[in-house]
């Protein structure tokens, strides 16, 4: 979701998120209980016909495919060696189906939409729970991640130049205050947006 | 009642003062903050949305209180800060203009109507759906623009909004704020910045040690360097 959103009009695309979370769990929940290959060979071509109908570029969807890949080069070889190709095909094929299935969500949904998403899951709770901090709450942590990242990035330059590399301590040092730092940054952005209960 | 007000404020972190019995009314439209680093200008600046509250005196927006009225002033004014990477909370450029109306009440097809006016005069429009901490530098200033502009303030005030930017970007944020309709107040230390600017006031340690059209006010800026 943080920055793999890939902007479109499809039906996929326009579908509201809570619509589709609640497919994508569907989905894999009947994967995960088919027995046979053939059935999963259909799950698999309406998986690839909805990313065809999302008009998603190959590269984007490749990009969130292919880490599943080299599991499941390891994992099905190991399934043949000690079940049979039965079981092979559908550990691998529910595996790739439920990853193919999640990309298609994360490709087509903004993190807005899953976070109202969530909040509409949590009405019901409303009298025991704040929704709204809780959406906040979660976009925080996934905003996070790109600027933690950045930051490591920074860190690890910065003690390559200065020829400190071995050293665990200059990485995780800097890269705590900095998280710090920007932790307050944004609180203080954060209330000066309005957001300050 | 229109303006900013500083009556008598004094402010320090720890044992460290900051300001000292700062009095000021700022009514002008385009209002420059210079001083050296430490001098107490950000602390100034932070007071006006109620980021700082003073240890002594009152700062007041529009006859609001900022230490009693912090969530009404902070409606007034907008804070743009120094690194836009700080500001910007949401993952796309348009979830993060449109996270500023959040709290407002407003129908979804208002905040997208909003959201994608506001792109389009910043130039953004073909950004919308984009990583936000993909942008360069001044698009990432010009959206933390954006997102401050939305919800429509009185008063924006800026904490050093050029200083990560190049000249072209500097310049382009410089016009920006010195175009908008709002009250705008700027620290900065880019003094070519101010020359379209109504009032520039300069800090020293703590006190207001010049306060005047900005060549008379940078000339004095300048000789306290020398």
């Amino acid at each position: 979701m943080i920055g793999f959103y890939h902007p479109g009009h499809s039906l996929l695309h326009r579908a509201p998120a809570l619509l589709k979370l609640g497919l994508l769990s569907l989905l894999i929940a009947v994967t995960v209980a088919l027995q046979e290959p053939w059935q999963l060979g259909v799950v698999l071509a309406v998986a690839v016909l909805l990313a065809a109908s999302a008009r998603l570029p190959f590269r984007a969807l490749w990009r969130q495919v292919s880490p599943v890949l080299w599991v499941l080069a390891i994992a099905v070889p190991i399934q043949l060696l000690f079940a049979d190709w039965v079981m092979a095909v559908m550990m691998g094929g529910r595996l790739l189906i439920a990853v193919l299935l999640a990309a298609l969500f994360t490709l087509t949904t903004t993190v807005g939409a899953v976070l109202d998403a969530c909040e509409q899951l949590l009405r019901p709770l409303r009298r025991w729970v704040d929704t709204d901090r809780i959406g906040l709450l979660l976009a925080l942590t996934i905003r996070s991640i790109p600027v933690i990242a950045a930051i490591v990035g920074e860190v690890m330059e910065a003690r390559k130049a200065r020829g400190t590399q071995g050293s665990v301590m200059s990485l995780a040092v800097p890269v705590i205050v900095r998280s710090l730092q920007s932790a307050e940054a944004l609180g203080d952005a954060l209330i000066a947006r309005g957001f300050d209960d | 009642m229109s303006g900013i007000r500083f009556e008598d404020v004094s402010h320090g972190y720890g044992e460290r003062p900051v300001l000292h019995e700062i009095s000021l009314d700022i009514t002008e439209q385009r209002v420059g903050i210079v001083g050296a680093n430490g001098s107490g200008k950000s602390t100034l600046a932070r007071m006006v949305n109620g980021l700082v509250t003073p240890d002594r005196g009152r700062v007041s927006v529009h006859g609001r209180d900022v230490a009693k009225n912090g969530r009404e002033v902070r409606r007034l004014v907008g804070f743009v800060f120094t690194n836009p990477d700080n500001q910007i909370v949401m993952p796309t450029v348009a979830e993060d203009v449109a996270f500023s109306l959040r709290r407002r009440g407003l129908a979804k097809e208002e905040i997208a109507g909003r959201v994608a006016a506001i792109l389009e005069r910043f130039g953004l429009s073909g950004h919308a759906d984009h990583a936000a901490h993909r942008l360069s530098g001044g698009q990432k200033q010009l959206l933390a623009l954006a997102s401050v502009l939305i919800a429509e303030p009185a008063v924006v005030v800026a904490d050093e909004p050029t200083t990560l930017l190049d000249a072209r970007n500097a310049r382009l944020i410089t016009d920006l704020l010195t175009g908008l309709d709002q009250q705008v107040l700027v620290v900065t230390h880019q003094l070519e910045l101010l020359a379209g600017f109504d009032r520039v006031i300069v800090v020293e340690e703590g006190r207001i040690v010049a306060d005047d059209v900005p060549d008379a006010a940078i000339r004095h800026y300048l000789g306290l360097l020398a």
